[in-house]
């Protein structure tokens, strides 16, 4: 700071207008995209997903302050801003509905506490918080995390009332008598099973799981509405929050090798739509990858990011270990934005991409 | 990494389009109602640094009487403007008053006290312009002390006589006026397209351009409509209708945007054969030719919701801002004072600021409308960066000039900045970019003085040490030389007494032989 | 097991051998930067920094007993060069930022006596015997070494005003950062 100022107050620079936004605008409006999709998902499974929905946000928050209060940093402006509310939100959804309380609690304090506030707080931190607690979840507790519930809709037979639905949250997982009873395989995960027993798709189709564009089949909370996501997606491109390329990038990086694949050899390669429709693909594309702080910052790079995640997913899905593989593609992409960043850069006006100042054409006339 | 350069630079897209931001542009109603004059104030303070460049030098005397239109300052040094008594009275004061800056510092004025009689001093005989040579036309710009009256206020006389050096074929006339609030150059154009046209024509003489573009955005449809019926029957004056844009009013966008040309990193617009001047520039050079009335009074749009009566005012250079506010009245105490657009003007320290050339507007904003919040950590949501009509990365920017790495900044592209405010207008962080990229720009600057003043230490102090060297060795060679002299002296008088000696011995031997 | 100990031991003597031979026959006399750095110092022999001269703080600054913010004169701009040159990164906070100062002469106490002129280090002050000095603002790099040597106190080390033209505008405030420190 130049001492010569320092005897004057801090002068304020243009401009003097501004056009409105503001973060937690921004965080208000994709929660509003995401709400359809989420409240059809507490519709689809009961009770207790609203339960663990609640709880994940709750701890989302409680890890935020939490992290705040170390750092002696007033919490509640943070708090307000809304960012910490939607990371728990999106990991929720990305859960299985029936999951225990203490999945949510430790994956939403995993989000904020460490994959968020560790890195500095909001828009610092490299990986997508949500996806790297889904992801430290799954790897550390496998088995909750890939149990999956087949649809039991509010006020259908059978589906828990908001007690019981508490005591399924509240209940440690393999101690839940009805689970077994709805236990169901997702589209994804039943492929992979059954091709690692040898048998081909084509052979399988027939016991294989209903893929549904409405969402009513096995799989996370706020997952499985593919054309509810892809709708508040295509609002907040409307609303102009997010930009289309990412998206579009992504589904088309899933699509592409699907087409090719399952036209090459159907019994070894799943088709598009189910790959479009299954797992968290709509979701990842719309909501996750298009995160502001871990996806790149130019168009161009943007589409090369969504490309990079779409792939990845295929690759993940198709050759990996993990019948899905949204979430390890995109932090996969995420660890590569600053190289993207570093290397796809606007032009700038009067320059040539590499910088140089550009030729005057010869004698203009 | 340089094969992936390649494969993007064939993917990537020229430029993108989409550049700038499109606020509200609140220009009505002010633009619509008729310009009024402001009564001539009891004082005018004239500053002597109107322009870019060096202060003129005061040619006055405190005591001495001016008429209106008397030159007042001369321009001192190649960059520099005249300076002229807005009116005519007693010279009171040469001294300091603040001026229009965020930073509250002054600078030096002449201070006018107005007799009332607003006299015109005698503007000579008018001549057609266009039977003088075109340095002439130059030269009577410079003597009527005409800056670019977009903002810039660079001196006019300069840019013309760089035109006819570059061999300028196109004369662009910038009628953007993209700034919100402000409607000064809407309303010049309204009103005076006739005078505005003869100003063109007069330029075009004077930089030997064969064609003049008038650029004006299409949210002035009176404006074009004006100015196409007074351009009418000159076929080499043409007005175009530009999209409303902000910054469409920047020099290099309405050039690309008019000619489809973009100017090189390094170049001006006259590098490719193009000299773009404001409207308002235009009309103070007719006034200067045709009239042979030097640049003293100024249209000033005076808007902002703390306004009771905003409107466009005619205002003599040196008044007061806080003249003109009286004016105008105030419905409420305005939350910031802003001199300029809301975009890219300066926060006023306080009312007590004079007038100046460049003044094209007076803003009393509200809270609500001067939109300052806390700033917030950076989300990264490259709103700035789609923003940005320069293509450059606002938010690495800051982060780089945060923490003191000035070059980093450097090196992705802060020269290029042209301070528009696109970035900070939208940031949703409300980060104040515009100020970091000011800083930034300012202590490189400071920098760069230092190191200049740091190599001429060094280069005075090598010459000292030379100094003392040559004065040493002079010293000593002094000496050496006294010595030598001496000796010589010595061994000339010894020679001489030998010779002497000698002269005696022959003839002493002649006598004794 | 007795190979893979005995076979890692000789590695690790044979290496550290290398790495000993090598340090003495490649050892570095002098170190080249002293000489670099030294070129990019004001050169006035000052003394502000405490160290003898130029060269001596160049010295110091190659070592890394003095920081880069040794020299006053040379202040910000030349701390970032410095600091560029070495490759660390410059704490600037340091740096006496009050602006640079300039020495100014008292024409009425003023003697004349020519004991400030010769010890300008770059002759920014003019003069003769029994004649009021003055300083050239221009030449002047605030060493401060003529304020000790005038006997009448006639000359004072004064801030160079700020103007509009040499204003710059302070770093933006942010509250975040603030918090962190």
């Amino acid at each position: 700071m130049s001492g010569e100022s320092l005897s004057l107050a801090m002068p304020t620079a243009s401009p003097h207008a501004h056009a409105g936004g503001s973060v937690t605008r921004v965080m208000a409006r994709v929660m509003l995209a995401l709400l359809p999709a989420t409240l059809y998902g507490f519709w689809l499974y009961g009770w207790p997903a609203f339960h663990l929905f609640m709880f994940t946000i709750m701890f989302a928050l409680f890890g935020e302050a939490f992290a705040l209060r170390l750092m002696r940093r007033p919490a509640m402006p943070v708090l307000l801003d809304g960012s910490a509310l939607l990371t728990g939100w999106l990991l929720a959804l990305s859960l299985p509905p029936w999951a225990p309380w203490w999945i949510g609690a430790v994956g939403g304090l995993f989000a904020t506490l460490v994959a968020k506030q560790l890195f500095g707080g909001l828009g610092q931190n490299l990986f997508n918080p949500a996806m790297v607690a889904r992801v430290a979840l799954l790897i550390s507790f496998p088995v909750p995390m890939t149990l999956w519930i087949a649809p039991l809709p509010l006020g259908s037979v059978g589906a828990p009332g908001f007690v019981a639905g508490l005591q399924i949250t509240l209940a440690a997982a393999n101690t839940v008598p009805q689970l077994d009873a709805v236990a169901s395989a997702s589209l994804l995960g039943f492929a992979k099973t059954e091709l690692s027993r040898g048998i081909d798709l084509l052979h399988a189709a027939a016991n294989a799981p209903v893929l549904s564009w409405v969402g009513a089949r096995a799989g996370s909370l706020g997952e499985t509405a593919a054309l509810l996501i892809a709708g508040g997606g295509v609002a907040l491109i409307l609303m102009g929050i997010i930009s289309w390329h990412i998206p579009v990038a992504m589904l088309a990086g899933i699509a592409l090798p699907a087409f090719i694949g399952h036209a090459v050899d159907p019994a070894r390669y799943l088709d598009v739509a189910t790959h479009l429709l299954s797992g968290a693909a709509m979701l990842c594309a719309f909501f996750i990858a298009t995160d502001y702080v871990t996806s790149p910052n130019t168009r161009l790079g943007q589409l090369v990011f969504g490309m990079g995640c779409g792939l990845l997913t295929w690759l993940i899905r198709t050759y990996g270990g993990y019948p899905e593989g949204v979430a390890f593609a995109v932090l996969l992409m995420n660890a590569l934005t600053p190289a993207i960043d570093r290397l796809v850069k606007p032009r700038i006006y009067g320059r040539d991409r590499k910088g140089k100042p550009l030729e005057p054409p010869e004698a203009a006339t | 990494m340089g094969l992936i350069e390649k494969v993007f630079s064939l993917l990537g897209p020229a430029i993108h389009t989409d550049w700038g931001v499109h606020p509200a542009d609140r220009k009505r109603p002010a633009a619509d109602s008729p310009v009024r004059g402001l009564p001539l104030p009891e004082r005018l303070h004239v500053p002597l640094q109107q322009h870019i460049g060096a202060a003129a030098r005061p040619i006055m005397l405190v005591g001495q009487t001016v008429l209106k239109g008397q030159l007042i300052a001369e321009a001192q040094g190649a960059t520099s403007a005249a300076v002229h008594a807005p009116t005519s009275g007693i010279v009171t004061a040469i001294g300091d008053i603040s001026a229009p800056h965020p930073s509250g510092l002054s600078f030096s004025a002449v201070t006018i006290e107005s007799d009332g009689a607003d006299r015109w001093a005698d503007t000579g005989a008018s001549v057609d312009p266009f039977s003088l040579p075109p340095q002439e036309i130059a030269r009577r710009v410079a003597a009527a002390g005409v800056v670019g009256l977009g903002g810039a206020t660079f001196p006019s006389a300069l840019k013309l006589g760089l035109g006819l050096r570059a061999k300028i074929h196109t004369l662009i006339l910038n009628g953007g006026e993209c700034e919100p609030y402000l409607s000064c150059d809407d309303r010049l154009m309204r009103d005076c397209a006739t005078e505005i046209v003869d100003g063109i024509r007069i330029m075009l003489h004077a930089t030997g351009a064969t064609r003049a573009l008038v650029g004006i955005e299409d949210n002035k449809p009176e404006a074009i409509a004006s100015m196409t019926a007074a351009a009418h029957d000159f076929p080499d004056i043409k007005v175009r209708s530009v999209p409303a844009r902000y910054p469409m009013g920047s020099e290099k966008h309405l050039f690309s945007e008019l000619t489809g040309q973009e100017v090189p990193a390094d170049g001006r617009t006259t590098d490719l054969g193009a000299l773009v001047h404001n409207v308002g520039t235009a009309w103070a050079v007719h006034e200067a030719l045709r009239q042979g009335r030097p640049l003293v009074e100024r249209l000033v749009t005076l808007n902002g919701g703390a306004l009771e009566r905003p409107g466009n005012i005619r205002v003599p250079i040196g008044t007061l801002v806080e003249d003109v506010l009286a004016f105008a009245g105030l419905r409420s105490e305005p939350a910031r004072l802003v001199m300029g657009g809301p975009m890219m003007g300066n926060r006023l320290p306080h009312a007590r600021v004079p007038v100046v050339k460049g003044t094209s507007g007076i803003l009393a904003l509200t809270a609500a409308e001067a939109a300052s919040l806390e700033p917030g950590p950076c989300i990264r949501c490259s709103t700035c960066v789609r923003a940005c009509p320069v293509g450059l990365l606002p938010l690495e920017m800051s982060a780089r000039i945060g923490v003191d790495d000035l070059n980093g900044a450097v090196a992705l592209g802060l020269k290029d900045c042209i301070a528009c405010g696109c970035c900070s207008y939208v940031c949703p962080s409300r980060i104040p970019l515009v100020h970091y990229f000011n800083h930034a720009k300012g202590e490189l600057a400071a920098q760069g003085r230092a190191q200049l003043r740091n190599e001429a230490a060094k280069r005075l102090a090598a010459a000292r040490i030379e100094r003392l060297a040559r004065e040493a060795q002079e010293k000593t060679a002094a000496a050496a030389r006294r010595k030598a002299e001496r000796a010589a002296q010595k061994a000339a008088e010894k020679a001489a007494a030998e010779a002497a000696q000698q002269a005696a011995q022959p003839a002493a031997e002649e006598t004794t032989t | 097991m007795i190979a893979a100990i005995l076979s890692v031991t000789l590695l690790g003597i044979a290496l550290g051998f290398a790495l000993g031979f090598a340090a003495r026959k490649f050892a570095v006399e002098t170190d080249a930067r002293v000489a670099e750095i030294g070129a990019m110092m004001p050169g006035t022999n000052c003394g502000q920094c405490g160290y003898p001269g130029c060269p001596g703080a160049a010295a110091a600054i190659a070592a890394g007993e003095a920081t880069v913010t040794v020299c006053p004169p040379g202040g910000k701009a030349l701390a970032t060069a410095l600091a560029a040159k070495l490759g660390i990164a410059a704490d600037l906070s340091g740096v006496s930022d009050e602006g640079p100062k300039i020495a100014t002469i008292a024409e009425e106490i003023c003697i004349g006596c020519c004991r400030c002129i010769k010890e300008c280090p770059t002759d920014a002050i003019v003069g003769a015997a029994k004649q009021i000095h003055a300083v050239m603002r221009e030449a002047c790099t605030g060493c401060g070494n003529c304020v000790d040597r005038c006997p009448t106190e006639a000359v004072k080390m004064e801030p160079v005003p700020v103007t509009l033209q040499h204003w710059v505008w302070p770093k933006p405030q942010a509250k975040v950062e603030q918090a962190w420190a």
